[in-house]
């Protein structure tokens, strides 16, 4: 059949393209831009070709001086720094949602109407997120000088950022008709909070709380490295004075540690929600 | 008849506008009295501002102009706490039931309380003996009395408005304002709440004011109907007046009738 005789055919010859012209080139320039900024990078970090080459032999040979680990070392110095670390991580989680809490009321844009507040709310979450636990520890070591005091608080700061983010988007995304009926009951903001929004919420609170204490358990193994306390300050002793096998014992704390975490808080969160 | 207590007793609205985008009213003036008692159905097409009118009411909605008089206070004038007090003494029922679905029937029931209960007492879940003595009776009432301790989100629809029945009548409400009360309900389980809805009120001696969609009930269960279209009142009148024409005025076209 001869197309262009029949009546209406012109429906049928139509083309049908996912992109118009211009969103094609916008899509080659977007990959142009992300092959060149790869080849960047790899030309800014400059890999030493001959470290490069003998890598494997320099880890096979690590892992023989850790063989076998040092596991009369674990108590009682590994194991009182591993308390101290899972402290670090409990606290500084319990003190970052009091100061996580108040922010994500004030960020959430169903909650607090105001804009200014929204924003600066935001921004404070932001700044607390944009500055690694790592350089948290370096700024509390500072002002508290070494030990567990300073790792505790750069838990705490680097969460707040995490937890009131989620928090606030937990908060945006609750219904508002139990909130609209509860308003024309005439209960207070109070009682709005307490009855119309935690209820919703609550599941997700107690989630994202699980979750940071879990990622701050991990986060507190490694601030010891800077001085803040906890297991972190012997792994950085026996790297400097060579002791492999005290090294693997730690490490294996640590893993230990992170697997019990994780079976924990994977069996909690199956109750609450 | 329902004009004759409008002086000092029952509801009173003078030229109530409401415009969401300025210079597009949804509501062109609204004048109405309602009597101290019985039950008014407010009917029209969706988007005539039936909604919007009921939610100026208690003030959901800010009106953009107008007086809304209850028992001669104009509750346009108030705000924060002076507002919140006039809210306590209007109970409102909703189409999708606004219960909160994580707490129990029973608390929900007592949260139509909260305007009156200080926050701790809610926080500790000590409400006082009358309000608990009170919900079981508004649960015995409503038909759902072995149901207080079950989560509402574990409630079928048509329980969940009877739970919604009763927290606005936890109120002790002065008025009840409906919103499609029964447009998420089969046409059983609607009628079933509508008969509830007015044996409940009728005994409590609160004058409901109800939004609805469906002509046949509000026919049945309202001893006044009024008939809004593109924002004014076109009908007010005894169901019984109602006639083929003032529905063709009140939803446009015929084929339907």
């Amino acid at each position: 059949m001869s197309a262009p005789s029949i009546a209406g055919s012109a429906a049928l010859a139509r083309e049908w393209h996912r992109h118009t012209p211009a969103e094609r080139i916008g899509r080659w320039l977007v990959w142009l831009a992300i092959v060149a900024a790869l080849v960047w990078a790899v030309r800014t970090v400059e890999i030493i070709p001959e470290f490069l080459h003998d890598a494997p032999e320099q880890m096979a040979d690590l892992l023989v001086r850790m063989w076998p680990p040092d596991l009369a070392h674990y108590y009682p110095s590994v194991h009182a720094a591993l308390v101290e670390t899972l402290h670090i991580a409990t606290l500084g989680t319990l003190f970052s949602f009091i100061l996580a809490i108040p922010l994500a009321l004030l960020a959430a844009r169903n909650v607090c109407r105001n804009p200014v507040l929204n924003g600066l709310a935001q921004l404070l979450l932001v700044s607390s997120r944009s500055v690694n636990s790592l350089v948290w520890a370096l700024i509390f070591v500072a002002v508290f000088g070494p030990g567990a005091a300073a790792g505790t608080f750069a838990i705490a700061f680097r969460s707040v950022g995490f937890v009131g983010k989620l928090l606030a988007e937990a908060l945006e995304e609750t219904n508002p008709g139990p909130l609209e009926a509860l308003k024309a009951a005439g209960a207070p903001w109070g009682s709005l909070m307490l009855k119309g929004v935690w209820p919703q919420v609550q599941p997700a609170f107690w989630g994202i709380a699980l979750f940071r204490w879990d990622i701050n358990v991990r986060e507190s193994a490694v601030l010891g490295l800077v001085g803040a306390g906890g297991i972190g300050v012997v792994l950085d002793d026996a790297i400097n004075f060579f002791q492999w096998e005290r090294v693997a014992t730690v490490l294996l704390a640590i893993l230990a540690v992170v697997i019990v975490a994780e079976i924990v808080v994977t069996r909690i969160r199956a109750r609450l929600i | 008849m329902a004009v004759q207590h409008a002086g000092t007793r029952g509801l009173v609205l003078r030229g109530l506008v409401k415009e969401y985008t300025p210079g597009k009213p949804v509501l062109r003036g609204i004048d109405l009295a309602i009597a101290p008692e019985g039950i008014t159905a407010i009917i029209g097409p969706s988007g005539t501002g039936k909604s919007t009118l009921i939610r100026c009411i208690n003030r959901l909605v800010e009106p953009t102009a107008g007086e809304i008089l209850l028992h001669g206070e104009d509750l346009a004038k108030l705000r924060g706490r002076a507002l919140r007090l006039a809210r306590r003494r209007i109970g409102m029922v909703f189409q999708e039931y606004n219960l909160v679905e994580r707490l129990t029937v029973m608390e929900n029931v007592l949260s139509g309380r909260l305007g009156y209960v200080p926050l701790w007492r809610a926080w500790l879940r000590k409400y006082p003996e009358e309000d608990i003595a009170r919900a079981f009776e508004l649960l015995d009432a409503v038909g759902l009395p072995e149901h207080a301790t079950r989560r509402a989100d574990a409630l079928s629809g048509g329980q969940r408005q009877r739970v919604g029945i009763a927290r606005a009548l936890m109120q002790r409400p002065e008025l009840l304002l409906a919103d499609e009360p029964t447009s998420s309900l089969d046409p059983k389980t609607a009628v079933e709440v509508m008969e509830l809805l007015a044996r409940l009120t009728a005994a409590a001696g609160v004058p409901v004011i109800v939004n609805i969609h469906n002509v046949e009930l509000a026919k049945r269960f309202a001893q006044r109907i009024i008939g809004m279209a593109g924002g004014a009142v076109v009908f007010d009148g005894p169901p019984e007046d109602l006639r083929p024409h003032h529905l063709q005025q009140i939803y446009g076209g015929e084929d339907w009738l």
